[in-house]
Protein backbone atom coordinates (compact mmCIF):
# COMPACT_ATOMS: atom_id res chain seq x y z
CA UNK A 1 0.00 0.00 0.00
CA UNK A 2 3.50 2.50 -0.46
CA UNK A 3 2.34 5.19 -1.92
CA UNK A 4 4.88 7.78 -3.54
CA UNK A 5 3.64 10.94 -1.41
CA UNK A 6 5.28 14.56 -1.25
CA UNK A 7 7.18 15.00 1.49
CA UNK A 8 4.42 17.01 3.92
CA UNK A 9 6.48 19.65 5.56
CA UNK A 10 5.29 20.38 9.05
CA UNK A 11 4.08 24.22 8.71
CA UNK A 12 1.30 23.80 11.32
CA UNK A 13 2.29 23.36 14.74
CA UNK A 14 -0.45 22.69 17.02
CA UNK A 15 1.62 21.14 19.45
CA UNK A 16 4.05 22.20 21.96
CA UNK A 17 7.56 20.53 23.17
CA UNK A 18 7.42 22.35 25.99
CA UNK A 19 3.56 20.60 27.26
CA UNK A 20 4.45 16.96 27.84
CA UNK A 21 5.20 16.48 24.06
CA UNK A 22 5.80 12.41 22.92
CA UNK A 23 7.98 12.03 19.85
CA UNK A 24 6.13 9.28 17.75
CA UNK A 25 6.94 7.64 14.42
CA UNK A 26 4.33 6.13 12.50
CA UNK A 27 3.92 4.81 8.96
CA UNK A 28 1.01 6.47 7.29
CA UNK A 29 -0.15 5.07 3.62
CA UNK A 30 4.03 3.24 3.50
CA UNK A 31 5.67 6.78 4.56
CA UNK A 32 6.93 7.15 7.48
CA UNK A 33 5.98 10.15 9.62
CA UNK A 34 8.26 11.29 13.07
CA UNK A 35 6.54 14.25 14.99
CA UNK A 36 5.93 15.24 18.28
CA UNK A 37 2.91 15.11 20.24
CA UNK A 38 0.70 15.67 23.23
CA UNK A 39 -0.83 12.98 24.78
CA UNK A 40 -4.02 13.54 24.37
CA UNK A 41 -4.25 14.25 20.66
CA UNK A 42 -6.27 11.91 18.81
CA UNK A 43 -5.24 10.15 16.30
CA UNK A 44 -7.87 11.98 14.08
CA UNK A 45 -7.05 14.94 14.58
CA UNK A 46 -2.95 14.14 14.44
CA UNK A 47 -3.45 12.48 10.66
CA UNK A 48 -5.51 15.50 9.62
CA UNK A 49 -4.40 18.57 11.71
CA UNK A 50 -0.28 17.67 11.88
CA UNK A 51 0.39 15.52 8.66
CA UNK A 52 -2.69 17.49 6.40
CA UNK A 53 -4.50 14.20 5.42
CA UNK A 54 -7.98 15.49 5.65
CA UNK A 55 -9.66 12.48 3.50
CA UNK A 56 -9.96 10.96 7.10
CA UNK A 57 -13.35 12.83 8.42
CA UNK A 58 -14.30 14.01 11.76
CA UNK A 59 -18.52 12.84 12.00
CA UNK A 60 -19.43 12.34 15.37
CA UNK A 61 -16.52 12.98 17.42
CA UNK A 62 -18.15 9.88 19.78
CA UNK A 63 -17.37 6.79 18.59
CA UNK A 64 -20.52 6.32 16.69
CA UNK A 65 -20.45 7.33 13.22
CA UNK A 66 -17.32 5.43 11.85
CA UNK A 67 -16.12 8.46 9.11
CA UNK A 68 -12.70 8.64 11.13
CA UNK A 69 -12.50 4.83 10.55
CA UNK A 70 -8.84 4.61 9.27
CA UNK A 71 -6.84 1.09 9.04
CA UNK A 72 -4.16 0.36 12.36
CA UNK A 73 -1.58 -2.49 11.37
CA UNK A 74 -4.51 -3.95 8.58
CA UNK A 75 -7.70 -3.78 11.20
CA UNK A 76 -10.68 -0.76 11.12
CA UNK A 77 -10.38 1.19 14.25
CA UNK A 78 -11.93 4.82 14.78
CA UNK A 79 -9.66 7.34 14.86
CA UNK A 80 -11.29 9.23 17.18
CA UNK A 81 -11.28 7.18 19.97
CA UNK A 82 -7.42 6.31 20.03
CA UNK A 83 -4.55 8.29 21.09
CA UNK A 84 -2.26 9.55 18.20
CA UNK A 85 0.80 8.60 20.69
CA UNK A 86 -0.53 4.82 20.92
CA UNK A 87 -0.47 4.90 17.15
CA UNK A 88 3.44 5.48 17.73
CA UNK A 89 5.42 2.66 15.71
CA UNK A 90 2.46 1.03 13.84
CA UNK A 91 0.98 1.43 10.07
CA UNK A 92 -2.31 3.13 9.67
CA UNK A 93 -3.51 3.28 5.81
CA UNK A 94 -5.92 6.53 5.74
CA UNK A 95 -8.61 6.67 2.16
CA UNK A 96 -5.21 8.42 0.63
CA UNK A 97 -3.30 4.98 0.68
CA UNK A 98 -5.82 3.75 -1.56
CA UNK A 99 -5.40 4.93 -5.26
CA UNK A 100 -1.65 3.76 -6.72
CA UNK A 101 -0.14 6.21 -9.22
CA UNK A 102 -3.70 7.98 -10.00
CA UNK A 103 -5.48 4.78 -10.14
CA UNK A 104 -8.05 4.16 -7.87
CA UNK A 105 -8.57 0.97 -5.69
CA UNK A 106 -10.95 -1.55 -7.10
CA UNK A 107 -13.40 -0.51 -4.16
CA UNK A 108 -13.16 3.30 -5.07
CA UNK A 109 -14.31 2.31 -8.52
CA UNK A 110 -16.89 0.09 -7.27
CA UNK A 111 -18.52 3.01 -5.30
CA UNK A 112 -17.92 4.93 -8.05
CA UNK A 113 -19.99 2.43 -10.90
CA UNK A 114 -22.47 1.33 -8.34
CA UNK A 115 -23.20 4.69 -6.53
CA UNK A 116 -21.96 4.00 -3.62
CA UNK A 117 -21.77 7.61 -2.50
CA UNK A 118 -24.10 10.46 -2.40
CA UNK A 119 -22.60 13.38 -0.38
CA UNK A 120 -19.40 11.12 0.23
CA UNK A 121 -18.72 12.41 3.85
CA UNK A 122 -19.18 9.07 5.18
CA UNK A 123 -17.18 7.09 2.13
CA UNK A 124 -13.40 7.38 3.77
CA UNK A 125 -14.86 5.44 6.29
CA UNK A 126 -16.71 2.91 4.75
CA UNK A 127 -14.25 2.22 2.11
CA UNK A 128 -11.82 1.54 4.83
CA UNK A 129 -14.23 -0.92 7.03
CA UNK A 130 -14.81 -2.85 3.16
CA UNK A 131 -10.96 -3.01 2.15
CA UNK A 132 -10.74 -4.94 5.75
CA UNK A 133 -13.14 -7.30 5.21
CA UNK A 134 -12.21 -7.41 0.87
CA UNK A 135 -8.35 -8.33 2.44
CA UNK A 136 -9.54 -11.65 4.08
CA UNK A 137 -12.61 -12.90 1.66
CA UNK A 138 -13.08 -11.52 -1.73
CA UNK A 139 -16.75 -13.08 -2.11
CA UNK A 140 -18.55 -11.99 1.34
CA UNK A 141 -22.23 -12.83 1.78
CA UNK A 142 -24.85 -10.00 1.98
CA UNK A 143 -24.79 -10.53 5.58
CA UNK A 144 -20.73 -10.08 5.86
CA UNK A 145 -21.07 -6.73 4.07
CA UNK A 146 -23.71 -5.40 6.25
CA UNK A 147 -21.82 -7.05 9.27
CA UNK A 148 -18.48 -5.35 8.37
CA UNK A 149 -19.62 -1.86 7.68
CA UNK A 150 -22.39 -1.91 10.65
CA UNK A 151 -19.47 0.35 12.45
CA UNK A 152 -20.46 3.34 9.36
CA UNK A 153 -23.17 5.99 9.88
CA UNK A 154 -24.51 6.59 6.12
CA UNK A 155 -27.47 9.19 6.26
CA UNK A 156 -28.00 9.29 2.35
CA UNK A 157 -27.77 6.25 0.30
CA UNK A 158 -29.90 4.21 2.81
CA UNK A 159 -26.75 1.48 2.24
CA UNK A 160 -28.18 -0.70 -0.45
CA UNK A 161 -26.06 0.97 -2.76
CA UNK A 162 -22.96 0.62 -0.80
CA UNK A 163 -23.60 -3.54 -0.07
CA UNK A 164 -23.35 -3.76 -4.01
CA UNK A 165 -20.58 -1.04 -4.49
CA UNK A 166 -18.57 -3.81 -1.65
CA UNK A 167 -19.79 -6.94 -3.47
CA UNK A 168 -18.53 -5.50 -6.65
CA UNK A 169 -15.09 -4.71 -5.62
CA UNK A 170 -15.04 -7.98 -3.95
CA UNK A 171 -15.81 -9.23 -8.03
CA UNK A 172 -13.34 -7.24 -9.16
CA UNK A 173 -10.30 -8.25 -7.07
CA UNK A 174 -11.16 -11.64 -7.26
CA UNK A 175 -11.13 -11.54 -11.42
CA UNK A 176 -7.63 -9.39 -10.61
CA UNK A 177 -9.35 -6.15 -12.34
CA UNK A 178 -8.07 -3.24 -11.02
CA UNK B 1 -13.62 17.02 21.60
CA UNK B 2 -10.16 17.15 24.02
CA UNK B 3 -9.52 15.49 27.10
CA UNK B 4 -7.59 17.40 29.50
CA UNK B 5 -4.02 16.93 30.20
CA UNK B 6 -2.07 13.94 30.98
CA UNK B 7 1.23 11.99 30.60
CA UNK B 8 1.65 8.71 28.65
CA UNK B 9 3.44 5.93 29.49
CA UNK B 10 4.03 2.26 27.77
CA UNK B 11 5.74 0.19 30.07
CA UNK B 12 7.22 -3.17 28.55
CA UNK B 13 6.64 -5.37 31.52
CA UNK B 14 4.15 -6.20 33.73
CA UNK B 15 6.31 -5.84 36.53
CA UNK B 16 7.29 -2.03 35.64
CA UNK B 17 3.45 -1.31 34.78
CA UNK B 18 2.72 -2.40 38.56
CA UNK B 19 5.52 -0.34 40.13
CA UNK B 20 4.08 2.75 38.15
CA UNK B 21 0.23 2.80 38.97
CA UNK B 22 1.75 1.87 42.50
CA UNK B 23 3.95 4.94 42.31
CA UNK B 24 0.81 7.00 40.85
CA UNK B 25 -1.97 5.79 43.00
CA UNK B 26 -5.44 7.06 41.74
CA UNK B 27 -3.94 9.28 39.90
CA UNK B 28 -3.09 6.53 37.05
CA UNK B 29 -5.23 5.28 34.59
CA UNK B 30 -4.82 1.85 32.74
CA UNK B 31 -5.35 1.96 29.14
CA UNK B 32 -6.09 -1.39 27.24
CA UNK B 33 -8.67 -0.88 23.58
CA UNK B 34 -9.20 2.38 25.13
CA UNK B 35 -13.30 2.18 23.66
CA UNK B 36 -14.48 2.98 26.96
CA UNK B 37 -11.89 5.22 28.51
CA UNK B 38 -10.98 7.30 25.59
CA UNK B 39 -14.48 8.43 25.61
CA UNK B 40 -14.54 8.92 28.46
CA UNK B 41 -11.43 11.32 28.69
CA UNK B 42 -12.85 13.12 25.86
CA UNK B 43 -15.86 13.65 27.70
CA UNK B 44 -13.51 14.63 30.99
CA UNK B 45 -15.91 12.62 32.71
CA UNK B 46 -12.67 11.58 34.14
CA UNK B 47 -9.33 12.95 34.55
CA UNK B 48 -6.55 11.26 35.22
CA UNK B 49 -2.99 12.77 35.16
CA UNK B 50 -1.36 9.25 33.85
CA UNK B 51 -2.31 6.83 31.31
CA UNK B 52 -0.14 3.64 31.56
CA UNK B 53 -0.75 1.79 28.21
CA UNK B 54 -0.40 -2.04 28.43
CA UNK B 55 -0.74 -3.26 25.03
CA UNK B 56 3.04 -4.15 24.91
CA UNK B 57 2.96 -6.36 27.90
CA UNK B 58 3.69 -9.66 26.07
CA UNK B 59 1.59 -12.84 27.31
CA UNK B 60 -1.64 -11.59 28.49
CA UNK B 61 -3.51 -11.90 25.17
CA UNK B 62 -4.83 -16.12 24.76
CA UNK B 63 -7.28 -17.79 24.37
CA UNK B 64 -6.77 -21.85 25.46
CA UNK B 65 -7.58 -24.28 27.22
CA UNK B 66 -5.53 -25.45 30.08
CA UNK B 67 -6.63 -28.09 32.32
CA UNK B 68 -9.77 -27.89 34.07
CA UNK B 69 -9.99 -24.35 32.93
CA UNK B 70 -10.66 -22.10 29.59
CA UNK B 71 -8.06 -19.36 30.21
CA UNK B 72 -8.68 -15.70 28.77
CA UNK B 73 -5.90 -13.23 28.42
CA UNK B 74 -6.63 -10.02 29.65
CA UNK B 75 -5.26 -8.04 26.44
CA UNK B 76 -7.99 -10.28 24.27
CA UNK B 77 -9.79 -8.29 21.83
CA UNK B 78 -13.24 -8.71 21.10
CA UNK B 79 -12.44 -9.59 17.97
CA UNK B 80 -10.13 -12.76 19.03
CA UNK B 81 -13.50 -14.09 20.51
CA UNK B 82 -15.26 -13.84 17.13
CA UNK B 83 -12.60 -15.48 15.49
CA UNK B 84 -11.53 -18.44 17.87
CA UNK B 85 -12.97 -21.76 16.76
CA UNK B 86 -12.22 -23.06 20.36
CA UNK B 87 -14.76 -20.72 21.22
CA UNK B 88 -16.83 -21.19 18.01
CA UNK B 89 -17.05 -24.63 18.93
CA UNK B 90 -16.99 -25.15 22.94
CA UNK B 91 -17.78 -22.04 24.33
CA UNK B 92 -20.39 -20.33 21.91
CA UNK B 93 -21.89 -17.78 24.75
CA UNK B 94 -19.19 -15.97 24.40
CA UNK B 95 -19.21 -15.86 20.39
CA UNK B 96 -22.58 -14.36 21.27
CA UNK B 97 -20.79 -11.23 23.09
CA UNK B 98 -18.42 -10.94 20.56
CA UNK B 99 -20.82 -10.64 17.48
CA UNK B 100 -23.19 -8.00 19.39
CA UNK B 101 -20.84 -5.66 21.50
CA UNK B 102 -20.00 -2.33 19.92
CA UNK B 103 -19.39 -2.17 16.20
CA UNK B 104 -16.76 -4.08 14.20
CA UNK B 105 -13.83 -1.20 14.77
CA UNK B 106 -14.40 -0.86 18.66
CA UNK B 107 -14.21 -5.49 19.23
CA UNK B 108 -10.88 -4.75 16.76
CA UNK B 109 -9.48 -2.70 19.70
CA UNK B 110 -11.98 -3.03 22.64
CA UNK B 111 -10.09 -5.99 25.22
CA UNK B 112 -12.33 -7.93 27.50
CA UNK B 113 -10.19 -7.03 30.53
CA UNK B 114 -10.95 -3.26 29.88
CA UNK B 115 -14.31 -3.98 29.23
CA UNK B 116 -14.56 -5.86 32.99
CA UNK B 117 -12.25 -2.99 34.54
CA UNK B 118 -14.63 -0.17 33.19
CA UNK B 119 -17.51 -2.18 35.35
CA UNK B 120 -20.35 -0.36 33.03
CA UNK B 121 -23.35 -2.03 34.42
CA UNK B 122 -24.69 -2.71 30.42
CA UNK B 123 -21.56 -4.69 30.47
CA UNK B 124 -21.92 -7.63 27.79
CA UNK B 125 -18.71 -9.19 28.97
CA UNK B 126 -19.40 -8.95 32.80
CA UNK B 127 -22.91 -10.24 32.59
CA UNK B 128 -21.64 -13.00 30.15
CA UNK B 129 -19.19 -14.36 32.68
CA UNK B 130 -21.71 -13.72 35.81
CA UNK B 131 -23.05 -16.76 34.09
CA UNK B 132 -19.87 -18.68 35.08
CA UNK B 133 -17.98 -19.65 38.14
CA UNK B 134 -15.40 -17.44 36.51
CA UNK B 135 -12.27 -16.38 38.28
CA UNK B 136 -10.31 -12.60 37.82
CA UNK B 137 -6.84 -12.25 38.38
CA UNK B 138 -5.65 -9.60 39.28
CA UNK B 139 -1.49 -8.66 39.71
CA UNK B 140 -0.59 -5.76 41.43
CA UNK B 141 2.76 -4.87 44.02
CA UNK B 142 2.08 -7.85 46.70
CA UNK B 143 1.62 -10.00 43.90
CA UNK B 144 -1.26 -12.46 42.56
CA UNK B 145 -5.32 -12.52 43.65
CA UNK B 146 -8.13 -14.18 42.59
CA UNK B 147 -11.31 -12.86 42.90
CA UNK B 148 -14.44 -14.26 42.03
CA UNK B 149 -16.94 -12.95 39.35
CA UNK B 150 -19.61 -12.80 42.01
CA UNK B 151 -16.58 -9.97 44.29
CA UNK B 152 -15.71 -8.18 41.09
CA UNK B 153 -18.13 -5.53 40.58
CA UNK B 154 -18.69 -3.28 43.85
CA UNK B 155 -20.35 -0.56 41.81
CA UNK B 156 -21.51 1.03 38.61
CA UNK B 157 -17.86 1.73 36.98
CA UNK B 158 -16.74 0.51 40.39
CA UNK B 159 -14.92 -2.41 40.73
CA UNK B 160 -12.59 -4.96 43.56
CA UNK B 161 -9.42 -4.06 41.76
CA UNK B 162 -6.83 -1.34 43.33
CA UNK B 163 -5.68 1.18 41.64
CA UNK B 164 -1.75 -0.73 41.70
CA UNK B 165 -3.68 -4.34 40.69
CA UNK B 166 -3.84 -4.76 36.26
CA UNK B 167 -6.12 -7.60 35.62
CA UNK B 168 -4.56 -10.17 33.92
CA UNK B 169 -6.39 -13.28 33.15
CA UNK B 170 -9.81 -14.25 33.17
CA UNK B 171 -10.35 -18.43 33.88
CA UNK B 172 -13.89 -20.28 33.71
CA UNK B 173 -14.86 -23.95 33.99
CA UNK B 174 -14.33 -25.64 30.71
CA UNK B 175 -17.45 -26.67 28.51
CA UNK B 176 -18.20 -30.62 30.06
CA UNK B 177 -20.64 -32.65 28.44
CA UNK B 178 -24.27 -31.30 28.72
CA UNK B 179 -22.81 -27.40 28.93
CA UNK B 180 -24.88 -24.87 27.17
CA UNK B 181 -24.91 -21.06 27.13
CA UNK B 182 -26.00 -18.49 24.95
CA UNK B 183 -26.08 -14.01 25.72
CA UNK B 184 -29.04 -12.57 24.12
CA UNK B 185 -28.46 -8.88 23.99
CA UNK B 186 -31.65 -6.36 23.28
CA UNK B 187 -30.37 -3.12 21.13
CA UNK B 188 -31.38 -0.31 19.36
CA UNK B 189 -28.81 -0.38 16.52
CA UNK B 190 -25.00 -1.65 16.81
CA UNK B 191 -22.64 0.23 18.86
CA UNK B 192 -25.54 0.71 21.68
CA UNK B 193 -25.29 -0.39 25.21
CA UNK B 194 -27.78 -2.82 26.01
CA UNK B 195 -31.20 -1.66 26.95
CA UNK B 196 -31.22 -5.06 28.47
CA UNK B 197 -28.91 -8.61 28.19
CA UNK B 198 -29.07 -11.84 29.51
CA UNK B 199 -26.79 -14.50 29.62
CA UNK B 200 -27.43 -18.11 30.60
CA UNK B 201 -25.57 -20.70 31.14
CA UNK B 202 -26.96 -24.48 31.82
CA UNK B 203 -25.97 -27.82 32.70
CA UNK B 204 -28.09 -30.58 31.64
CA UNK B 205 -27.93 -34.16 32.62
CA UNK B 206 -28.85 -37.35 29.61
CA UNK B 207 -32.29 -36.92 30.53
CA UNK B 208 -32.11 -33.15 29.99
CA UNK B 209 -32.81 -32.61 33.61
CA UNK B 210 -31.23 -29.60 34.96
CA UNK B 211 -28.03 -29.74 36.72
CA UNK B 212 -26.35 -26.65 36.52
CA UNK B 213 -27.80 -23.52 36.05
CA UNK B 214 -26.28 -19.55 36.22
CA UNK B 215 -28.41 -16.70 34.75
CA UNK B 216 -26.38 -13.00 34.07
CA UNK B 217 -28.28 -9.44 33.55
CA UNK B 218 -27.32 -6.97 32.04
CA UNK B 219 -28.40 -2.98 32.56
CA UNK B 220 -30.90 -3.62 34.82
CA UNK B 221 -28.90 -2.85 38.30
CA UNK B 222 -26.06 -0.46 39.22
CA UNK B 223 -23.88 -3.53 38.10
CA UNK B 224 -24.29 -6.80 35.89
CA UNK B 225 -26.41 -8.96 38.20
CA UNK B 226 -27.23 -12.97 38.44
CA UNK B 227 -31.00 -14.40 38.77
CA UNK B 228 -30.55 -16.33 41.53
CA UNK B 229 -33.95 -17.16 42.45
CA UNK B 230 -34.06 -18.00 38.50
CA UNK B 231 -31.02 -20.11 39.01
CA UNK B 232 -32.39 -22.10 41.91
CA UNK B 233 -35.89 -22.57 40.35
CA UNK B 234 -34.40 -24.10 37.32
CA UNK B 235 -32.13 -26.69 39.09
CA UNK B 236 -34.33 -30.09 39.48
CA UNK B 237 -36.27 -29.18 36.73
CA UNK B 238 -36.53 -30.87 33.13
CA UNK B 239 -35.41 -28.48 30.83
CA UNK B 240 -38.76 -27.16 28.84
CA UNK B 241 -41.27 -24.97 28.33
CA UNK B 242 -42.78 -25.18 31.77
CA UNK B 243 -39.78 -24.42 33.37
CA UNK B 244 -38.11 -21.87 31.76
CA UNK B 245 -41.43 -19.87 31.41
CA UNK B 246 -41.57 -19.51 35.43
CA UNK B 247 -37.84 -18.90 35.76
CA UNK B 248 -38.09 -16.10 33.00
CA UNK B 249 -40.64 -14.63 34.82
CA UNK B 250 -38.59 -14.82 38.06
CA UNK B 251 -35.45 -13.30 36.02
CA UNK B 252 -37.79 -10.13 35.61
CA UNK B 253 -38.94 -9.93 38.76
CA UNK B 254 -34.96 -10.08 40.31
CA UNK B 255 -34.41 -7.06 37.57
CA UNK B 256 -34.04 -3.78 38.95
CA UNK B 257 -34.59 -1.70 35.44
CA UNK B 258 -34.37 2.48 35.91
CA UNK B 259 -37.10 4.08 32.91
CA UNK B 260 -34.42 5.94 30.54
CA UNK B 261 -34.04 6.88 26.61
CA UNK B 262 -33.56 2.89 26.35
CA UNK B 263 -37.02 2.07 27.58
CA UNK B 264 -39.34 2.47 30.59
CA UNK B 265 -39.06 0.21 33.72
CA UNK B 266 -41.82 -1.93 32.53
CA UNK B 267 -40.52 -2.41 28.95
CA UNK B 268 -37.48 -3.79 30.30
CA UNK B 269 -38.62 -5.94 32.69
CA UNK B 270 -40.96 -7.34 30.31
CA UNK B 271 -37.90 -7.88 27.84
CA UNK B 272 -35.90 -9.69 30.37
CA UNK B 273 -39.07 -12.39 30.87
CA UNK B 274 -38.94 -12.65 26.97
CA UNK B 275 -34.81 -12.65 26.88
CA UNK B 276 -34.28 -15.26 29.18
CA UNK B 277 -36.41 -17.69 28.00
CA UNK B 278 -34.85 -17.34 24.60
CA UNK B 279 -31.65 -17.82 25.91
CA UNK B 280 -33.05 -20.63 28.13
CA UNK B 281 -34.03 -22.40 24.78
CA UNK B 282 -30.95 -21.22 23.11
CA UNK B 283 -28.33 -22.49 25.54
CA UNK B 284 -30.66 -25.96 25.87
CA UNK B 285 -29.95 -26.42 22.22
CA UNK B 286 -26.43 -25.85 22.78
CA UNK B 287 -25.80 -28.57 25.05
CA UNK B 288 -26.75 -31.24 22.71
CA UNK B 289 -28.96 -32.96 24.74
Amino acid sequence: MATKRKKVSPKRKSIRRDNGGHTITVAVNGREYTRVVEPRVLLVDFIRDELRLTGTHVGCDTSHCGACTVLLDGHSVKSCTMLAVQADGREITTIEGLSQQGRLHPIQEAFKAHHGLQCGFCTPGVVLAALELLQVENAPSEDRIRTAISGNLCRCTGYQNIVDSVAAAGEMMRSGKG
Amino acid sequence: MQAHSFDYVRPQTLAKAIQVLSENGNRAKVLAGGQSLIPVLKLRLANPRLLVDINDLPGLAFIEERGDRLRIGALSRHRDFERSKLIRAKYPIFSDVASVLGDPQVRNLGTIGGALAHADPASDWGTALLAFEAELIARGPNGTRTIPIDRFFKDTFTTALRSSEILTEIRVPKSAPGDGGAYLKLKRKTGDFATIGVAVQLGLDTKRNVVGARIGLAAVGSTPIRATRSEKALIGSKAGPAAFAEAAKLASEEAHPSSDLRGSEEYKRAMIEVFTRRALESATARTGR
